[in-house]
């Protein structure tokens, strides 16, 4: 049965129900449950957001509340791992992830290869990514490209509640470690989800819309702008085909070149910052692989290279927006894709 | 001022989730005289593409839908009348038009919920039920399918009918399991559910592996019965695409399922970004697999079709229609021959195997007098 619930209640349902299913899943993060052992309220925080509120009542000690100290609980996630369970660790902010950097990339990246194949480290490391919170510089940052530059690591960033629940499924059977984001601006969003278990494969992306005048890839939250600029566009004749990669790694490279090379013009869109991130990297594989299906330079919307303010008003200037997109579309579609269009 | 010689053509309403629907193009000019059954436009929804039929006769007066514009369900689009009817009688018509309560979007609740589902011997089956008098009919989709299969049949049958489409074990929203992944299996869970909603006796429905799976049943159980309707139906013949079921069962993407959906239809036009999704989503479900994969070793080992149900249901004496579109390329359309001594047979042209949706006019009127004459 389906029904409409929000980001926020489907990742809660995806852990309740592979924590039913499988009983070496496990969940651990600072006040993911909020004051056990300690008296008062079980459960009385289920997270800093509440996503993790309600699980502990169904599922007690498989929950655990850890220390304020990531480098610890992180590295005891990726230990059981390699020793037989599934843990999923919350690390709250994304952005806190640089304490723990030695225990994700030196060490749960590098197990299965540097032991043969032997070792599996089926981990599962999920937390807030991205701005529009007012929460501030280290808290607000979308830090994808620093997981996906690391081979070993999957990484998965879902735009609606229906994908959040198939891919953190997926995340939890994977025999790798995962890097699960949660755009913290997405978890009110609701829409139509089955009450049923579902896995969503990686390296699927999914067309959100159909065009044949121009490509949009993104993902998160950014993917709503784009879905946001092609409506617009469309009001002016140009169908944009809209792309949601859904997981960054693995990347799903066969969709995105066969749209380009069927509209020939593409703009990528990335809420991270704009040197060396998904935009580049998208913009750097098509060049490099279908150059002679394009029509125009291809366009890169980004955040800028600052950190994220705290003041409202530059915040939101700060998040690629609808404008800004189809900004960019229209510069694919003047003469050389980037001079003002003078002639037909 | 209800001008009964004004005939308003609405919006149609497909299946239980159709909220509004886009006006692609008409087939039909103003001023040119209507037949019931021609061909007026299309409409396109997120689900499909269509044609909208004419129900009643008389000149295209008005054309109000502008093609490329999205309409709610019930708004008026179109109006037939007849030549002497004032062109002031048919503007007064149309200021006056108000689009029916309870229909446009917030109807739902005062239609109670749109589907339902029943607890079985054979686990959780999803159905809707449609319509409060005459026969009772059931629809039985086929392999891969959901009683959606139905979104343009359903509500034309239960104009004189009461009708139930079920999503069968294995498919739409009822139960993944499937204790016997047999054609007897299938009609084992098939009764239990007519036991459980309490219907003795229905006409049967059924589209590919529903037809099957229908024929079946017919010869367990005659007494419950009361006709068949074989719409390509699997079980009257050998030959099937075997690479159309292998390509179901394997597809995870949306890339490698949308060319198997198309073969599904003679207008591959037909396969729509949400149909493509919808059955994607139907297909991660956990079990789903399983089934589909157990099914298909079942019944369509190696390309062909493990069950052959002809001599059985010519000796049956069931009525019988049999139904085919002609461009089918799952099931090939000369197996409607195979019971053409004892049933009536149909064979449409310009449809594929998912007949009922491409040409779901005929097809409806085809059922209906079938059912009329069997009841």
């Amino acid at each position: 049965m389906s029904r409409k619930i929000s980001m926020k209640q489907a990742i809660n349902e995806a852990l309740d129900l592979e924590m039913r299913r499988d009983p070496t899943v496990i969940v651990m993060g600072e006040d993911i449950v909020g004051g056990t052992g300690a008296q008062g309220e079980d459960d009385a925080w289920g997270g800093v957001l509440g996503v993790t509120k309600g699980l502990y009542a169904k599922h007690g000690d498989r929950l655990m509340d850890t220390p304020l100290s990531e480098s610890a609980y992180i590295g005891a996630a990726i230990g059981a791992a390699a020793c037989g369970l599934r843990p999923v660790a919350e690390l709250m902010f994304l952005d806190f992830m640089g304490v723990c950097f030695d225990q994700i990339f030196n060490q749960a990246a590098k197990f299965r290869y540097m032991f043969g194949g032997k070792a599996e480290t089926p981990v599962v490391i999920r937390g807030m990514v991205g701005a529009g919170f007012r929460a501030a510089a280290q808290h607000s940052q979308m830090l994808t490209p620093l997981f996906t530059h690391i081979p070993g690591l999957k990484v998965v960033c879902p735009s609606n509640a229906y994908d959040a629940k198939g891919l953190l499924i997926q995340s939890i059977r994977d025999n790798d470690p995962v890097i699960f984001c949660e755009h913290k601006n997405l978890y009110g969003l609701e829409c139509e989800v089955p009450a049923e278990s579902y896995a969503i494969p990686f390296g699927e992306a999914n067309v959100l819309r159909d065009g044949d005048d121009v490509t949009i890839v993104s993902y998160g939250l950014t993917v709503h702008r784009a879905m946001e600029a092609a409506t617009a566009l469309a009001k002016d004749g140009t169908e944009a085909e809209v792309i949601d990669l859904r997981t960054l790694s693995p990347i799903d490279w066969d969709t995105i070149v066969e749209s380009v090379e069927r509209t020939g013009r593409l703009v990528v869109v990335d809420e991270a910052h704009p040197r060396c991130n998904l935009a580049t990297d998208i913009a750097a594989f098509v060049g490099q692989n279908a150059f002679g299906a394009l029509k125009a330079g291809i366009q890169m919307v980004t955040a800028p290279h600052t950190p994220v303010p705290f003041a409202p008003s530059l915040e939101d200037l700060y998040v690629p927006s609808a404008d800004s997109i189809a900004s960019a579309v229209r510069r694919t579609l003047s003469p050389k894709g980037a001079s003002p269009r003078i002639a037909a | 001022m209800l001008n009964e010689r004004i005939k308003p053509i609405v919006m149609p309403k497909w299946g239980l989730s159709m909220s509004e629907g886009k006006v692609t193009g008409w087939l039909k000019r103003p001023g040119s005289t209507i037949s019931i059954g021609d061909e007026l436009l299309e409409v396109e929804t997120d689900k499909i593409t269509n044609v909208v039929e004419a129900g009643e006769t008389g000149v295209l007066r008005r054309v109000l839908g502008e093609p490329g514009t999205v309409y709610p369900v019930k708004a008026l689009i179109a109006v037939l009348a007849e030549p002497d009817v004032p062109d002031d009688d048919i503007d007064a018509f149309i200021n006056a038009y108000a689009v029916p309560a309870g229909e446009d979007g917030d109807g739902e609740a005062e239609a109670g919920p749109q589907y339902h589902t029943a607890e079985t011997p054979a686990g959780t089956i999803r159905y809707a039920k449609r319509g409060e008098s005459g026969p009772t009919i059931l629809l039985v989709h086929g392999f891969g399918g959901d009683l959606d299969n139905w979104l343009f049949t359903i509500d034309a049958l239960a104009e004189k009918a009461t009708v139930y489409a079920l999503d069968l074990p294995g498919h739409g929203q009822s139960t993944k399991q499937i204790a016997d992944a047999s054609l007897s299996g299938l009609s084992q869970a098939v009764l239990g559910f007519l036991d459980t909603v309490g219907v003795e006796r229905a006409h049967f429905v059924g589209h590919s592996m529903g037809g099957a799976v229908s024929m079946r049943t017919a010869l367990d159980a005659p007494g419950r019965v009361a006709s068949l309707s074989l719409i390509a139906s699997a079980g009257l013949g050998e030959q099937i695409d075997g690479g159309y079921i292998q390509g179901f069962v394997g597809a995870t993407s949306r890339r490698d399922l949308k060319p198997v959906l198309e073969t599904l239809f003679a207008d591959r036009g037909l396969v729509s970004r949400q149909m493509v999704d919808d059955l994607l989503k139907y297909k991660r479900l956990d079990g789903v697999d399983e089934a589909l994969r157990a099914l298909s070793a079942s019944l369509f080992a190696e390309g062909r079709q493990a069950s052959v149900l002809v001599s059985g249901i010519a000796d049956a004496r069931t009525p019988t229609l049999v139904v085919w579109g002609e461009e089918d390329r799952v099931i090939p359309a000369d197996h409607a021959q195979a019971l053409a001594n004892t049933a009536q047979v149909a064979v449409i042209p310009g449809a594929g195997h998912m007949v009922q949706m491409e040409a779901a006019g005929k097809v409806n009127a085809l059922l209906k007098e079938h059912i009329a004459k069997a009841s």
